[in-house]
């Protein structure tokens, strides 16, 4: 069995003098996998992305990433992993509003030369190529800001972000929060069959039990994270 | 670091506004200074080319600075004169190869009257050891010719054949002028850009007839019935000289020459190397010219901190901003490179529009100020200096780029993935 994209074993977190946020025994996100990570808000999900993506530094236990030891590694190491490996999705798309449509979707391979070299060409066609699979193919559009998009299609557009490059883990973090039903279950199929497409590992993160159905696995954060329970007690 | 640069340009383009005001900040602050300097530069290199070849320069005995500006630059007034034999002899020093003695003391409508002799045409230098040249007509021949700078003949629109009243002094005409001997004009000099543009040359002899019936001051009762013949009958040998331009048979007699005639028993005489009193006179203004040069460097390092208050007033509203570029892979050196790039380029875009609003403004302006005032901008194009400042200006931008890039970079790393506004 190919080592896991994502295992952590142990690992506790707490803000400087706050109460620990988090107690995960044990967690693991399968490569190629498409995890459903459901958690009501205060529950340590953001935390817990955050550790995975390498901007919070884990104080116990350990969190392996695509078989790198976060915990061992130095600030800048865990940033040029994020960087090379991990595309995310924020909940309200967080696009940079002075950047074209097109530009956006290319943005991580400003930061990352594996990203760029893994596209091969050009960074800007493969981000067109991109979008244009997402459904935004209007060449007029791609070269609009990104404000002036509907909502509908600036979660398009964050989507190809974090696909640009083939990372081999998508981090979604409540990307459907702001959509209707149905804009949400299209999304999900659309992220789904990219990230199928490009062998990548999706761990998508709600407080909506709901969708859990449309992913390969489910877990609830409360159940596996001990220090929940512990606070509740 | 190109992708960090044209993120950063991106970046301050959605905040025009604000970004142009900082950017005219700066290039107001860098347009002071450039303009300053240049105006200082201008000003010596405009007194220091405005003679050459002579040697030595003597008058009356006062300070060395006083006799420099009223003998080359035609600004005060001598406070005596030297005496015709006292000139005879310095021209018949044996170490003294030419004279031009000229004597001042008159004006024209506000423009100053020189006496010479034919020599000074030939003689007086400027620049690069530049001859004056006769644009129109000819050198004064006749007693009452007189030769006209450009800036006289363009001013008053005086041109070869123009007949012109000198004043007494140099308050305004009326009661004052010599209308009973007036000159014409017999040629116009090609425009120089020093003060010969600004005089009326005539003949030494001109002023002694001028001044026939004004012995005490003013003008004599009887001086209208002197006829011109008359004048023209007189022995015109003036009996005093304002001062001598002198030229010496070897430079390195120079010091010996001029001891000598500072030591000269019989009159008190001064004389100076225009060079050296030159040095003496920017030694006086250089205490101003360096409180200005500190206050428009201060008012730099004002346009640089408008620099570092519009970055960091802007920081507050951009931690989405960077926690989105965070964690689409941006490393903490990526944020700070953006935020000091971002200073850079303020910085850079300020500092050439400062120096190329200042060279526009002085290349309109030049012209302007040496037709009005006489104040000849020399050399004062685009230089090493604008290349310098908008060097130091860029760096220094930088530097303090650093200080919101640090403020960005920890409130980032804090920030982590998701801020929360």
């Amino acid at each position: 069995m190919s080592e896991p994209a994502v295992e952590i074993r142990d690992l506790r977190f707490a803000y400087d003098g706050g109460p620990p946020l988090l107690d995960l025994p044990a967690f693991s996100l399968g490569r190629g996998e498409r995890l459903f990570l459901r958690g009501p808000s205060g529950s340590g999900k953001s935390t817990l992305l955050g550790l995975i993506a390498g901007v919070l530094p884990a104080r116990s236990g350990t969190v392996n990433v695509l078989g790198h030891e976060m915990t061992k590694l130095s600030g800048a190491a865990r940033d040029k992993i994020r960087a090379d490996h991990l595309g995310v999705i924020f909940q309200m798309f967080n696009l940079v509003p002075y950047l074209s449509v097109t530009a956006n979707a290319a943005l991580p391979c400003r930061f990352s030369s594996a990203r760029r070299k893994a596209v091969g060409g050009d960074v800007s066609e493969e981000a067109a190529r991109l979008l244009a699979r997402l459904g935004l193919d209007d060449s007029a559009l791609l070269k609009r800001r990104v404000v002036d998009l509907s909502v509908g299609q600036q979660q398009r557009v964050a989507a190809a972000r974090a696909l640009i490059g083939g990372p081999e883990i998508v981090i979604a973090d409540e990307p459907t929060s702001a959509l209707d039903a149905d804009a949400r279950d299209r999304f999900i199929a659309l992220l789904s069959e990219e990230a199928e497409r490009t062998g990548a590992a999706l761990l998508f993160v709600s407080h909506d039990a709901a969708l859990a159905s449309q992913f390969d696995r489910a877990i609830d954060l409360v159940e596996i994270n001990h220090a929940v329970g512990r606070e509740a007690a | 670091m190109n992708s960090i640069l044209s993120l950063a340009l991106a970046s301050l383009w959605n905040r025009k506004g604000t970004a142009i005001l900082t950017v005219l900040a700066v290039a107001l602050s860098v347009a002071l200074f450039l303009g300053v300097d240049k105006a200082r530069e201008g000003a010596r290199e405009g007194f220091g080319s405005t003679i050459s070849g002579t040697e030595l320069i003597v008058g009356a005995r006062s300070g060395p600075i006083n006799l420099l500006l009223y003998s080359v630059f035609r600004l005060g007034d001598a406070t005596a004169e030297i005496s015709w034999p006292t000139y005879e002899m310095i021209a018949d020093r044996e170490d003294v190869a030419w004279t031009v003695p000229i004597s001042l003391g008159d004006s024209h409508r506000g423009y100053r009257v020189m006496g010479t002799t034919q020599d000074y045409f030939t003689r007086y230098k400027y620049a690069d050891r530049q001859e004056l040249s006769v644009a129109s007509g000819e050198l004064f021949d006749d007693l009452f010719d007189a030769v006209i700078g450009a800036e006289v003949a363009g001013a008053l629109g005086y041109e070869v054949g123009t007949s012109m009243v000198l004043t007494h002094g140099l308050g305004a005409g009326g009661l004052m002028d010599h209308d009973n001997r007036p000159f014409r004009v017999s040629g116009v000099l090609a425009r120089t850009g020093t003060p010969v543009d600004r005089t009326i040359h005539v003949s030494l002899e001109a002023i002694t007839a001028i001044h026939v019936g004004w012995e005490t001051g003013t003008r004599n009762p009887l001086a209208d019935s002197i006829s011109e013949e008359m004048v023209r009958s007189f022995d015109l040998t003036p009996r005093t000289v304002t001062a001598v331009l002198v030229g010496l048979e070897r430079r390195g007699t120079i010091l010996r020459t001029k001891r000598a005639l500072d030591t000269y028993p019989r009159e008190a005489l001064l004389a100076i190397i225009p060079g050296q009193a030159l040095s003496q006179l920017w030694e006086v203004t250089s205490v101003a010219e360096r409180a200005l040069i500190a206050v428009s460097l201060f008012v730099i390092a004002v346009g640089l901190v408008s620099i570092l208050t519009s970055i960091l007033t802007s920081l507050n509203e951009r931690r989405r901003e960077m926690s989105i570029l965070r964690a689409t892979g941006a490393r903490p050196g990526h944020i700070f490179s953006l935020m000091v790039l971002e200073a850079g380029a303020l910085g850079f875009v300020g500092a050439v529009l400062g120096a190329f609003v200042i060279n526009l403004a002085l290349a309109v302006a030049g012209p302007i100020l040496a037709a009005r005032y006489g104040v000849s901008l020399v050399g004062t194009g685009p230089g090493l200096t604008d290349l310098y400042t908008i060097g130091a200006v860029t760096l220094s931008a930088l530097i303090i780029g650093a200080v919101p890039a640090w403020t960005a970079l920890r409130r980032s790393l804090a920030d982590g993935l998701s801020i929360k506004l």
